[in-house]
């Protein structure tokens, strides 16, 4: 046999088993038990469901993922300063607050939020706590988001730093206006992709138990399994998996050409 | 300059060492630069050099010696580094633009920092500069869309930007394609000519020859031989130098 005629009936095998797959699962598949859990009436031809979805689920899942990634960023850029920190203590400090949070489930970090430190210590968190939940999530990603951080500075040139200081700019200034933008222009992609994880960790903060307006995307989803035209089903999971990946998909799409991109221009 | 002009050295060196480490890559070096002398530094590779003249500017830390700088002991602790710097300036082999801005912005920024320019005069300073190197239209241009040989004019503009007592230099066209590197030697002459005092690492005995004041040939972390250029170029009195430039000319 030709090699090329090998190679074009190993092709042809390999269509048709995929092929056969596909027609198997399509026969042995119970569609009836498919559309009634999964898409019951009341959920995807519903106006009404996917508004709430959208106006409140959607609405705060972006909105407590807003919060953690800012203010985790803020953190992270004082943690990554400290790790690159003359001063042993800083680094120490640093690298110990990484260190724990990154070695933590996020779910216990938000427990011990919302309700260990406001019980023992009597303290009523902003926004209740959510809130809690939330600052629990922005110590979690401040820890991973300064370890990247950290790997952006330390890939901007030796010589911007020299440049600058031999101008006469004073350290703070140079890590400023020289160094930080730097690194940030080169973090983009896993700061992006910090991003999309915190969109899901969002969903941890089910646990807290929310009130009505204050659902994120996940406990508007169960709550409709509970109760409703589509409860006993899992119509609200599909819609709200939909919903995920018509934010996350693109995101991690932005992320690969920006990669991409980064590369080219190396 | 007007205090004690001719009398206190540019910059003077006495004894200086320098460790990486247990390495000792200077051995005690004396040396100065006297106001508007143009000072080159020949030698081979791993001589030392580039660490003699970043010491100038305590980029690198001196273990022990001297370094006055008109007059101010730079190795002093009290001494404010930034301030002195400021009237050091300094051009690298790989020019150090800054790649997050424009031509124009990486003359400003230090100017607005360090000399507290206002934003006009800033601009103005830098435009200045960029048309003694020859490139008043780039100032809009970013590093990346610039040649080596524009980069580095660049640099130099955003060192002068700075009104400079002086200019280290560390071999400024070793990183450039041949056919710039007469343009940027050309930019160093006129600066030469203007009585700016200068400091280069380089490996252009043409420009040593022509423009320098003096030459200096390290080896092994010592100064092996100075003298006029012309002199030592054509005269070498050690056998070091001899071997040094018997494989660069
Ligand atoms: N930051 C550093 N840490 C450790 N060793 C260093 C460092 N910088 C320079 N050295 C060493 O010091 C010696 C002198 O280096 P230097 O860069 O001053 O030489 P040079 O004369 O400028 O050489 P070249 O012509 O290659 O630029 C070399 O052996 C080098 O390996
Ligand atoms: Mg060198």
């Amino acid at each position: 046999m030709k090699r090329s005629t090998r190679r074009r009936l190993t092709q042809a095998v390999l269509y048709a088993v995929l092929l056969g797959l596909v027609l198997l699962l399509a026969l042995v598949a119970d569609w009836d038990a498919i559309r009634a859990n999964f898409f019951a009436p009341g959920g995807f031809d519903s106006a009404e469901a996917w508004k709430e979805l959208f106006t409140v689920g959607v609405k705060n899942t972006l909105i407590y993922t807003a919060i953690a990634f800012f203010g985790g960023l803020a953190l992270a850029v004082v943690l990554a300063l400290m790790r690159l920190s003359p001063l042993g203590p800083y680094r120490w400090l640093a690298t110990a607050y990484v260190e724990l949070f990154r070695g933590l489930p996020a779910l216990l970090v938000i427990l011990f939020m919302a309700f260990g430190i406001p019980i023992a210590f009597q303290w009523t968190p902003p926004g209740g706590s959510v809130g809690a939940g939330v600052i629990g999530l922005v110590l979690i990603a401040g820890a991973y988001m300064a370890e990247t951080l950290r790997a952006g500075i330390q890939a901007v040139p030796k010589g911007q730093t020299e440049a600058a200081r031999s101008l006469g700019m004073s350290a703070g200034r140079t890590t400023v206006s020289i160094v930080l933008p730097q690194a940030f222009r080169i973090v983009i992609p896993p700061l992006t992709n910090e991003f999309v994880l915190l969109i899901k960790d969002t969903a941890l903060l089910f646990v807290i138990g929310f009130l009505a307006e204050q659902r994120e995307l996940t406990t508007l989803a169960r709550d409709a399994v509970s109760s409703g035209p589509t409860a006993g089903t899992s119509t609200s999971y599909i819609q709200a998996a939909v919903l995920y990946l018509i934010i996350t998909i693109p995101l991690t799409q932005l992320v690969s050409y920006l990669e991409r991109r980064q590369r080219r221009s190396r | 300059m007007s205090t004690a002009a001719g009398q206190v050295p540019a910059i003077d060196i006495k004894d200086l060492h320098k460790y990486f480490g247990d390495n000792e890559v200077l051995k005690g070096i004396d040396f100065h630069v006297d106001d508007s002398q143009v000072v080159c530094v020949i030698g081979p590779s791993g001589s030392g050099k580039s660490t003699l003249l970043r010491c100038v500017n305590r980029l690198e830390e001196p273990t022990s010696g001297q370094i006055m700088v008109e007059g101010i002991d730079i190795t002093d602790p009290e001494t404010d580094l930034d301030q002195v710097r400021s009237r050091i300036g300094m051009v690298f082999q790989q020019f150090n633009l800054f790649p997050h801005m424009s031509v124009l912005q990486n003359l400003v920024i230090a100017q607005r920092h360090v000399k507290r320019r206002g934003k006009d005069e800033a601009v103005q300073v830098a435009r200045r500069n960029l048309e003694k190197v020859g490139l008043a239209d780039r100032e809009g241009a970013y590093p990346a869309h610039l040649s080596g040989g524009q980069q580095q004019r660049v640099a130099i503009a955003r060192a002068l930007s700075m009104d400079p007592d002086m200019m280290l230099f560390d071999e400024p066209t070793s990183a450039l394609d041949p056919e710039l590197v007469g343009d940027v030697l050309e930019v160093m002459k006129d600066l030469a000519s203007e009585g700016m005092t200068m400091m280069v690492v380089t490996h252009e005995m043409g420009f040593a020859r022509e423009v320098g004041d003096k030459l200096v040939f390290m080896d092994g972390g010592v100064i092996v031989e100075e003298g006029d250029p012309a002199e030592v170029l054509a005269n070498p009195q050690h056998r070091r130098t001899q071997s040094f430039l018997s494989k660069v000319l």
